[in-house]
C-alpha cells in the first residue's frame, strides 16, 4: 500500500517487501547520569507488520518507553546514547539517517501519541490550528483547505460537533476528547506505524474503552502497524496480536497474545498474570512477585529477575539467559522456560 | 475476622457543595460544584466498603469529608455515634485517633525533610497521651516490622525508598494510633503492577490482625472486588448502586454499573471478540450543573421522560440490593 | 534476603535518583554534599571566608602597625613603597590598611541586611502564605508598596531623611532592608503556598496536627530553600548597594572607612594617583564576585531545576 507519494522512495532498498514494516534489532540505549551509567535498554528486538498490534508490556523503568523514543528519534542525546542496534523501517536503518531524513519520517510515516494529552497540546493555539498545521507544514496546503481537513479528522476520531469545536482551545476539552485530538494529529498524515505510549492510563475506565475502540478501528481502516506501550494486562488482552514483556531493559518473553495468557513462558510474565485478583481467590492472599524491581545503576548479575524468581538455580545468578526460541513465534529469556511452561516449581 | 453487624461509621445525607464565586473584591456566589450530594451508608467493624467511580464522581471529596479535612455543607458522619461534622477542637482531635488514611501518591505524601522514624512517630507527638516518650522509638520500629520494612531503616529519608516501600511507610503512619477505620484513597494505583499485589496483601493482613474497617476508594474494579465485602458505585456525587461484592459484580442493576463493568479490560484474550461491550457516549456532565432527575440519564440508553422529571431513589430494586434507577434490571455483564 | 516481601538490605530507591552511598542522607546533607564538590562554591566560600576573617581581625592584616587613621599629608599620593603596599591617598593615608579596614563595613552591611531581610521577609511570607485571606492581603499589599520604590532612589531618600549626622552602618542596613524584604516575602509566600497543598501537609492535618506544627515541621523546611538562595544572592547586591550609597555620600561617613567612600574620595585625582581608587574597587569587585559564585552554587545545590 503506497501511502504517501510525496515521499522520496529512493530511500527504500529493494528488499523492502520481505522486511517487516518496522524492526527493532538488538537496540541498546544508555543514559549518563550523575550517579553513573544507566543501561535503560539492553538489546531489545521486536518487529511490527502492517495491520499488526504489538503490545510492549512492562513496569516503570523497564525501558519500554525509552525504546519507543529511540524509534521516534526523540531521545535527548546526550544524556542518552545508542551504542548498538538498529531500528529498521522498511529495511532502512533509521539510526543511520541524517536528522533531516529522520524528521521526514517522524510524524509522517511513524507517529506517536502520549499519555498526557494536555501537556502535549499547545495551550495558546486552537485545536483546529494545531491539527491543520500538520497539513500546512508537511503537505503545503493553504489555510482554508487545511482547516477543512482538520474538521474531517475531528469527525473521524468522533469528536461531536467538530465544525463548531474546531476553534476551541485544548483546555476547553475533556481528557478523553484531548486524547482524541492527539490521535487526530498523529493519524493526520496517514502514518504506517503508530506508537501509543500508555494512551489511556490517565483516563477513566469508560473513556478508556472509547479510546481503545477508536484506536482499533482506525488501525483496521488504514492497516497501520500499532505499537501499544502499557503496563495494563487487561488493555493488552483486549487489543494486542502479540506481546513483548520487558523487564530491566530486556525483552524477557515474546509471544502471540493468546499463547502468553494461556501459558506464560517466563517467571516474570507468569508472576504478573498470577497476581491479577481473581473471583475465586477472594479472601485469600494474592500471588505477589516478591522483592523489588532492580536498580538500573546496580543490576544483579546473570538474569536480572533472579533475586525475585521462584525458579532460580545457581546458573541464573551467573549466566544472562538468551532469548530461547520456544516455537517459531515465541521466545523466553529464562534458562528454565520449560519448567515455567509446565508449571512445575521446585 | 468476619465483619460484625455493629456500625462504627454511619453516614447520612452527606452533602458538600463548593461555592463558585465571581469577582475579586466583592465576591458573589454564582453557583456551586456539587461534589458530594446526599450520600448515606454504614460501615461495620472489620468490614471493607469499596467505593468506585470515575474522576469527578466525588469519591475523593467523600474521603476528605470523612477525614474531617473538609466540613460538610450538610448531613452527618457519625463515628461510634458521635458526629464528626459537629466535633471541634480537642474532641475532633480525639476522634481522629479512630479514623486514619492511606493516600494515593507515595511520592508526595511523605515529608521529604523528615526521617522515616519522625514520619511514623509524628502521630505519637501529636497525640502524646497514646505513647510515653521513651516508648515511641520502639513502637515505630514495631510498626516498621508490621508493614514489612527493616526496623533498622528508621533513620532513613523517604527518597531512599522505592514507591512500594514508601506506601508501606504511609500505611505504618496510618496504623500508629490504632484506628478502627482506615480510608484508603487509591492506595495501589500509583504503584507498579508487581508491587500492587504485595501492598494489597499487606492491607488484608493488617485488617485481619487489627480488625480494621476500610473504606477502599479505587478505580480498578478487580482490585476493589478482591478486597471489598460491599461496594458502592458513585456517579456525579451520588451513590447509584450499593451492595455485596457479588451483587455488584454478578447482578449489577444500574446501567452505569453495567457500563463500568463492561468497559473494564479483562486480562484474558479468549473470546474478546464476542464480549459484550457497553461503550458509553460522551463524558460525565459537570458537577456544577448536573442533569435534572437521574444524573446518568444524559448517557443512558434506557432513559425515558420520567428520568428527567423524577430522581430515582437508592432503594432495594432488581437483584435484591440498593440501586437508583427507574429501570433497574439485574444483568451479568462480565459472564454474559 | 531475610523476609518474604522485601530484601532486607538494598536501599533500592527509584533507579535514576538513587545515591550510591549507603548512609542515611537528608536532602540538606545531600545539598551540602553537592556543594562541597562544586569548585565554584569552594572558591567563593574560601574568598568570602578570608574577607570575614579580615573584617573580624583587621589588625592582624594591616601593614606592620600602620594605622589607617593616622595620615601624613607629606605622603599624599605616593606610589607603592615598602611601607605603603598599595600606595597612599590624597590625605597621605595608607591605602592598604584602609582597604583592609573597609572590608568590615561591606561585610557587616551585607550580612546584617541579608539576615534581617531574610528573617523579616521569611517570617511574614510564611504567615501570609500559610494563613492566606486578610493576613495575606494586608501583608502583600504593604509589601507591594515598598516593592514599587526603585531601590537606590528609595535608599537615597530614606538616608536623606535620616540625615548625615546619624548615618552609619545601622542606617544603611535600615534603608536597604526596608526596600528588600518584600522580595523575600514574595518568594517565601509562593514557596509556602506550594508546600501547603502537598499531600504530606494534608496527611499531617488528618493526624490532627495544629497550625504551628504544620508550619514549622512541614512547611518551613520545604519552603526554606528558595529563601536561602535569594538571601545569598541579595548579600552581593547589598554589598554593592552600600558601596554605591557611600560613594554618593549618603551612606557611611568619614571617619569611618568604606570602599565606596574611598572610591569617591579618590576619583577626582584618579589620573594622577590611580591606586587609591583601583585597590578598593578591586576588593569590592572580588567580594561581589565571590558572593555571586557562592549564590550560584547554593542555588544549584538547593534547587537543581533552576539551573
Amino acid at each position: 500500500m503506497v501511502k504517501n507519494p510525496s515521499i522520496d522512495t529512493s530511500l527504500l532498498p529493494a528488499d523492502a517487501a520481505t522486511e517487516p514494516l518496522l524492526a527493532v534489532d538488538n537496540l541498546h540505549v544508555e543514559f549518563t547520569t550523575r550517579q553513573g551509567l544507566v543501561r535503560a535498554v539492553n538489546g531489545v528486538s521486536y518487529t511490527v507488520n502492517a495491520g499488526e498490534s504489538l503490545a510492549v508490556l512492562g513496569e516503570s523503568g523497564s525501558g519500554k518507553s525509552v525504546t519507543a523514543q529511540a524509534i521516534m528519534g526523540i531521545l535527548d542525546m546526550p544524556p542518552a546514547r545508542i551504542p548498538k542496534g538498529e531500528v529498521r523501517f522498511r529495511g532502512t536503518d533509521l539510526l543511520k539517517l541524517s536528522d533531516q531524513a529522520r524528521s521526514q519520517i517522524r510524524g509522517q510515516r511513524i507517529a506517536m501519541i502520549f499519555q498526557d494529552a494536555l501537556s502535549a497540546l499547545n495551550p495558546v493555539f486552537t485545536v483546529g490550528w494545531q491539527i491543520s498545521e500538520m497539513f500546512r507544514v508537511h503537505r503545503g496546503m493553504g489555510k482554508r483547505d487545511a482547516m477543512k481537513k482538520a474538521v474531517e479528522l475531528m469527525d473521524r476520531v468522533r469528536i461531536p460537533a467538530a465544525k463548531q469545536r474546531v476553534n476551541d482551545y485544548p483546555h476547553q476539552f475533556s481528557g478523553g476528547m484531548r486524547q482524541r485530538i492527539m490521535i487526530a494529529m498523529s493519524i493526520a498524515l496517514d502514518p504506517e506505524v503508530l506508537i501509543a505510549d500508555e494512551p489511556t492510563t490517565a483516563l477513566d475506565v469508560t473513556v478508556q474503552a472509547q479510546i481503545m475502540e477508536l484506536l482499533a478501528e482506525l488501525q483496521r481502516e488504514s492497516n497501520m502497524g500499532l505499537i501499544l506501550i502499557t503496563h495494563d494486562l487487561g488493555v493488552v488482552a483486549d487489543v494486542a496480536d502479540k506481546i513483548a514483556v520487558m523487564y530491566a531493559g530486556r525483552i524477557v518473553e515474546n509471544a502471540p497474545v493468546h499463547d502468553l495468557y494461556k501459558n506464560p513462558g517466563h517467571p516474570y510474565s507468569k508472576g504478573l498474570l498470577d497476581s491479577i485478583p481473581r473471583v475465586d481467590q477472594k479472601g485469600q492472599d494474592l500471588y505477589a512477585i516478591k522483592g523489588l524491581p532492580p536498580n538500573l545503576l546496580d543490576m544483579p548479575p546473570g538474569c536480572a529477575f533472579h533475586p525475585r524468581c521462584p525458579y532460580r538455580r545457581d546458573n541464573c545468578v551467573t549466566d544472562v539467559p538468551p532469548l530461547y526460541e520456544i516455537s517459531g513465534t515465541r521466545g523466553s529469556a529464562c534458562h528454565y522456560y520449560r519448567e515455567v511452561l509446565d508449571g512445575t516449581v521446585e | 475476622m468476619a465483619p460484625s453487624s455493629e456500625a462504627i461509621l454511619e453516614v447520612r445525607d452527606l452533602v458538600k457543595h463548593f461555592p463558585l464565586s465571581q469577582g475579586i473584591v466583592f465576591k458573589r456566589q454564582i453557583g456551586a460544584i456539587k461534589a458530594v450530594d446526599g450520600v448515606s451508608f454504614d460501615l461495620h467493624r472489620g468490614e471493607t466498603l469499596g467505593v468506585v467511580g470515575e474522576s469527578g464522581c466525588g469519591k475523593s471529596t467523600l474521603a476528605k469529608l470523612l477525614m474531617a479535612l473538609e466540613r460538610p455543607t450538610s448531613g452527618q458522619a457519625k463515628i461510634n455515634g458521635v458526629d464528626l461534622a459537629k466535633a471541634r477542637g480537642s474532641e475532633l482531635k480525639r476522634m481522629r485517633r479512630n479514623i486514619q488514611m492511606v493516600m494515593q501518591d507515595p511520592y508526595t505524601s511523605l515529608n521529604p525533610r523528615m526521617t522515616v522514624g519522625d514520619i511514623i512517630g509524628e502521630p505519637y507527638e501529636i497525640h502524646s497521651e497514646v505513647a510515653p516518650k521513651g516508648d515511641r522509638r520502639r513502637k515505630v520500629q514495631e510498626l516498621l516490622e508490621v508493614v514489612g520494612l527493616n526496623p533498622e531503616h528508621i533513620n532513613r529519608y523517604p527518597h531512599q525508598f522505592s514507591g512500594g516501600q514508601r506506601q508501606r511507610i504511609g500505611i505504618a503512619r496510618g496504623l500508629a494510633l490504632q484506628p478502627e477505620i482506615i480510608i484508603c484513597d487509591e492506595p495501589v494505583s500509583a504503584l507498579d503492577v508487581s508491587i500492587q499485589a504485595q501492598v494489597m496483601n499487606l492491607l488484608e493482613k493488617l485488617q485481619n490482625e487489627f480488625n480494621l474497617a476500610y473504606i477502599f476508594i479505587a478505580h480498578d474494579l478487580s482490585v476493589v472486588r478482591h478486597i471489598s465485602d460491599r461496594v458502592a458505585v458513585m456517579y456525579l456525587g451520588k451513590i447509584v448502586e450499593l451492595g455485596k461484592d457479588a451483587d455488584i459484580y454478578e447482578r449489577p442493576a444500574h446501567p452505569y454499573t453495567q457500563a463500568l463493568l463492561s468497559a473494564v479490560p479483562v486480562p484474558d484474550p479468549e473470546g474478546r471478540e464476542g464480549r459484550e461491550r457497553i461503550i458509553l457516549q460522551g463524558d460525565p456532565p459537570s458537577p456544577a450543573d448536573p442533569p435534572s432527575g437521574c444524573r446518568f440519564r444524559t448517557r443512558c440508553w434506557k432513559a425515558q421522560d420520567i428520568c428527567a422529571e423524577q430522581e430515582p431513589l437508592l432503594e432495594i430494586r432488581a437483584g435484591g440490593h440498593l440501586s437508583a434507577c427507574h429501570f433497574a434490571e439485574a444483568h451479568d455483564v462480565i459472564n454474559a | 534476603m531475610s523476609n518474604d516481601t522485601l530484601p532486607a538490605t538494598a536501599p533500592a530507591a527509584p533507579p535514576a535518583k538513587t545515591p550510591k552511598k549507603e548512609k542515611a542522607a537528608s536532602l540538606w546533607s545531600d545539598a551540602w554534599y553537592d556543594l562541597r564538590r562544586n569548585p565554584v562554591f569552594v572558591i567563593g566560600a574560601a574568598m568570602v571566608g578570608i574577607l570575614v576573617v579580615i573584617s573580624a581581625f583587621p589588625g592582624v592584616f594591616d601593614s606592620v602597625g600602620v594605622d589607617p587613621s593616622t595620615c601624613n599629608l607629606a605622603n599624599a599620593r605616593k606610589g607603592i613603597t615598602s611601607e605603603h603596599w598599595f600606595g597612599s591617598d590624597n590625605l597621605g593615608c595608607d591605602v592598604y590598611s584602609r582597604v583592609i579596614h573597609g572590608a568590615r563595613v561591606s561585610i557587616l552591611v551585607g550580612f546584617i541586611s541579608a539576615a534581617v531581610t531574610g528573617i523579616v521577609g521569611g517570617v511574614l511570607g510564611l504567615l501570609a502564605g500559610f494563613y492566606g485571606r486578610w493576613v495575606d492581603i494586608i501583608l502583600s499589599r504593604v509589601a507591594e508598596i515598598f516593592f514599587a520604590i526603585p531601590s537606590i532612589l528609595g535608599a537615597l531618600l530614606i538616608l536623606a531623611v535620616i540625615g548625615r549626622d546619624n548615618a552609619g552602618i545601622g542606617s544603611v542596613v535600615l534603608a536597604l532592608g526596608l526596600l528588600a524584604w518584600p522580595m523575600v516575602l514574595r518568594i517565601m509566600r509562593a514557596a509556602v503556598i506550594t508546600a501547603k497543598h502537598q499531600d504530606y501537609v494534608v496527611a499531617a492535618r488528618a493526624l490532627g496536627a495544629g497550625p504551628w506544627r504544620i508550619m514549622l515541621r512541614h512547611i518551613l523546611p520545604n519552603a526554606l530553600a528558595p529563601v536561602i538562595v535569594v538571601s545569598t544572592i541579595n548579600l552581593g547586591a547589598f554589598i554593592a548597594a552600600e558601596a554605591a550609597l557611600s560613594f554618593l555620600g549618603v551612606g557611611i561617613q568619614s571617619p569611618q572607612i568604606s570602599w565606596g567612600l574611598m572610591i569617591a574620595d579618590a576619583r577626582n585625582r584618579f589620573l594622577e594617583a590611580p591606586l587609591p581608587l583601583l585597590f578598593p574597587a578591586l576588593f569590592l569587585s572580588l567580594t561581589i564576585l565571590s558572593v555571586v559564585m557562592l549564590g550560584d552554587a547554593v542555588r544549584d545545590a538547593l534547587d537543581p531545576k533552576l539551573r
